[in-house]
């Protein structure tokens, strides 16, 4: 068989999102934020919403994320998307609007704003990667780092005395009346990225159906600020990461919040 | 309604004229002493009328932040705050200027530093007039004197942040906020429509509508040479904003002898000053800078050409008075003469520190 | 002609309210007005003012150092506002409290019982609205028909029943001036 018999679209199994930019990312390989920025791309695509979505970037390794998704962003100052995306909404309520946050922006800079775009219950989807360390700044103490864990800022492991304790904060969102869904998900295996898409679809669909907040939180591997392969990142993620961030659906109101 | 003469607060006006201009936002938080600006608001329900969004935010930084997320959208959104949480936003409404978004921002001023006083202030001067926040950028900064500017100002300040893509500020302060006088509000003017928005407004975010190509505002741009070029794009705009919108008001300036320089409620005290002297037979003139950024220098030049001196009268301790020794070159006795701590002068007071510093020196 | 006045006195005595409805009644007179309260953490208890002025011709300075018309309800603000009263100019004050009487001589002073007054009312809201009527019956600056229109103007609907009361309060404090 040639070539170009394999190629013939009938024999098309699976293509990169038409959303998604053709230009190289900048994200390490191993990094998780690629295949987030995928599903984001296929589920926005596959709603058909693309003409209602407004995404905000981060400050963080995601910053450029409008670089990579081909819908209309607005990029935020440090730990204000949720800000951002409470005036978006309220103000063009049919869209779809989310934020793609790190855990130094939403939980440690921006928890503010956070904590209460969630309370308010805005109808908006956030995803929030966790990986438990500053990516882009070159590997220094997240919020969310793990006891033990050695950063840039931690360089002989997180110590409680020092440096308190790492921050869940999705459980403490979970409990506000304001979310109506909220999960834990990862993108390290195949069946996990499957999840992790059913999840932010129904976050996309809880925003455009205006029935609260919803928080994706991706519990994420860095490998290049772990200092580890990107197989060893992901051992590693499954044995630290998740007995601190254990995956699974945390509250899911189907009806939406009380209003 | 059209033309009905009414009796209200400063903050209060500033509320009911971003109404009547069809603002689509508001989203502010409390500080004394500019809180009936968003009272007013949640009074008035104008959700309900015409269809304005108002939300109270957690924090001054989530305020300008809800501004900035909505001016990107294109709509005509707003904040009012005082001199401590305009502190709090100055991150905000550099990334603001840094992306040419229009927005109004509305700084009613109390005494500082610090937590300081509620009293009005001056102060915040070089804050709104040479960049609070980090960068090179510069504000449309208007100064009313009256409850009537208030309300006059916020179409200004709407109006020329389109036009020019920047952010306007009105620069008050407690005495004019807290001050209730006559005042005759603008018709009331329906908003935008989402259609409006996106002609008027084709680089906005608010979805791709007709899978138009994709909008991004951000301010971020690591490339040097792009960087530079965006900068030399912002000063473009700021040397037209300049060449165009200087305002001022000139009273009794042609045989006056003596000029007051003074602006918001300082140009209300000076004028009765003025109206003293001048029964004293002391010809006194006022220069009123309406904009306070462009500053009006050659208004002023123009005006102080046969003078013997100025009096620059603020509530600080010189701030208004570097511009105008700039504009008039030092070419005559300039004084300055500051109350603060949220004190603010007399008119006798003013007419005594007037003859000592110039007349009988 | 130019009103400048100054009303002071405690907070809760109705002194921001009652400089209010003299604005409004300007208003209503088509008068040139302003009202400039001192504002602050001394809202409830602590001394308050309130500075009005009525005018035919356009107002300049909201601030003011000295007034044609000082009005004053407790000791405190007597002692405060006394020197500012200008040459032939009228101090107002309520007798209730008042143990160190004013003592200048180029000015006309107007001693009222209004406190007094408003226990024969057997009302404490009508306090305000007694010593208005005293003031405009000394400077009738403004028409009591105008107050009345002003009343009906600012005040809720739902309260428009009080006006009569307000009205005889007017008519009290007129009637303290001997």
């Amino acid at each position: 068989m040639e070539m170009n018999d394999i190629i013939k679209p009938e024999n098309k199994v699976y293509s990169a999102p038409a959303l998604l930019n053709q230009v190289h990312m900048h994200y390490c390989p191993g990094c998780s934020h690629g295949v987030v920025h995928k599903l984001v791309a296929q589920v926005i695509e596959e709603m058909g919403v693309t003409e209602k979505a407004v995404g905000i970037s981060p400050v963080g390794c995601a910053v450029f994320a409008y670089n990579y998704i081909d819908i209309d962003w607005e990029e935020a100052p440090h730990g204000r998307a949720t800000a951002l995306a409470t005036a978006v909404k309220r103000l063009w309520p049919e869209n779809l609007v989310f934020t793609y946050q790190g855990d130094g922006d939403f939980s440690a800079i921006g928890t503010c704003e956070s904590i209460h775009a969630c309370n308010r219950g805005e109808n908006i989807a956030i995803i929030f990667i966790n990986n438990a360390i500053y990516g882009m700044t070159g590997g220094q103490m997240a919020p969310t780092t793990l006891l033990g864990q050695k950063t840039a800022t931690c360089p002989y492991g997180r110590r409680p005395d020092l440096n308190g304790y790492p921050l869940a904060i999705t459980p403490l969102l979970a409990q506000l009346d304001g979310t109506c869904y909220v999960t834990r998900q990862s993108v390290h295996t195949p069946a996990n990225v499957r999840k992790a898409k059913a999840a932010l679809r129904k976050a996309f669909e809880n925003s455009i159906n205006c029935k609260g907040t919803s928080v994706v939180e991706i519990v994420s591997a860095c490998n290049t600020g772990w200092k580890l392969t990107p197989e060893k990142a992901n051992k590693w993620m499954e044995e630290n990461m998740f007995a601190k961030y254990p995956l699974g659906d945390l509250k899911n109101l189907e009806d939406g919040i009380q209003r | 309604m059209k033309d009905e003469v009414t009796l209200m607060k400063g903050n209060e006006a500033l509320a009911m004229a971003a109404i009547r201009y069809g603002a689509d936002a508001y989203f502010g938080y409390p500080i004394t002493p500019q809180s009936e600006v968003l009272e007013k608001l949640e009074e008035e329900m104008p959700w309900d009328t015409t269809g304005m969004v108002v939300l109270q935010a957690e924090s001054e930084v989530a305020a300008i932040n809800m501004v900035y997320g909505g001016a990107m959208t294109g709509k005509a959104v707003f904040t009012s705050t005082s001199s401590p949480g305009f502190s709090l936003m100055q991150e905000g409404v550099s990334y603001l200027a840094a992306s040419e978004v229009p927005a109004l921002l509305i700084n009613v001023q109390r005494g500082g530093p610090g937590l300081g006083t509620i009293h009005a202030s001056q102060a915040d001067y070089f804050q709104a007039c040479k960049g609070g926040g980090h960068g090179d950028y510069r504000m449309i900064v208007l100064a009313p004197s009256s409850v009537q500017e208030m309300a006059d100002m916020v179409a200004l300040g709407f109006d020329l942040a389109f036009k020019y893509r920047c952010v306007s500020m009105i620069l008050a302060d407690g005495t004019i906020g807290q001050l209730m006088e006559k005042v005759v509000l603008p018709e009331q003017r329906p908003r935008r429509t989402d259609e409006e928005i996106r002609k008027q407004c084709p680089w906005a975010v608010n979805g791709r509508k007709g899978m138009r190509p994709s909008n991004v505002v951000t301010s971020l741009e690591l490339d040097d040479d792009k960087m530079e070029e965006n900068n030399w794009r912002f000063q473009a705009t700021y040397r037209e904003i300049e060449k165009n919108e200087t305002r001022c008001e000139l009273v009794n300036v042609e045989d006056c002898d003596y000029l007051i320089t003074a602006f918001g409620t300082t140009a209300r005290i000076a004028m009765k000053t003025m109206e003293l002297a001048r029964k004293e037979g002391i010809k006194v003139g006022l220069f009123r800078p309406i904009t306070l950024w462009p500053f009006p220098e050659k208004q002023l030049r123009e005006a102080a050409k046969n003078v013997k001196g100025i009096l620059c009268v603020e509530l600080n301790a010189g701030q208004m008075i570097e511009d105008v020794k700039l504009a008039v070159e030092c070419k005559m006795p300039v004084e300055h003469y500051g109350r603060f701590g949220g004190n603010v002068p007399t008119p006798d007071e003013l007419l005594n520190v007037l003859k000592e510093k110039l007349i009988n020196k | 002609m130019i009103n400048e006045i100054v009303i002071a006195g405690f907070g809760g005595q109705g002194v921001l309210s009652m400089g209010k409805i003299l604005a409004y009644s300007g208003l209503m007179e088509d008068k040139e007005v302003c009202w400039l309260p001192s504002y602050g953490p001394e809202q409830r208890g602590g001394t308050a003012n309130v500075t009005v002025i009525v005018s035919d011709e356009r107002i300049s300075s909201p601030v003011l150092n000295t007034y044609d018309v000082v009005v004053v309800l407790n000791q405190q603000s007597l002692d405060k506002f006394e020197s500012k009263v200008k040459p032939g100019g009228i101090l107002m004050y309520d007798t209730y409290g008042i143990h160190k009487k004013p003592t200048r001589t180029d000015i006309t002073v107007y001693p009222i019982d209004a406190t007094e007054a408003t226990i024969e009312m057997n009302n404490s809201k009508t306090f305000n609205m007694i010593v208005l009527g005293a003031l405009l019956h000394v400077r009738p600056m403004v028409t009591i028909e105008s107050v009345l229109k002003a009343l009906k103007k600012t005040l809720p609907e739902r309260h428009h029943h009080l006006i009569p009361l307000n009205e005889q309060a007017l008519n009290k404090g007129a009637s303290l001036i001997k």
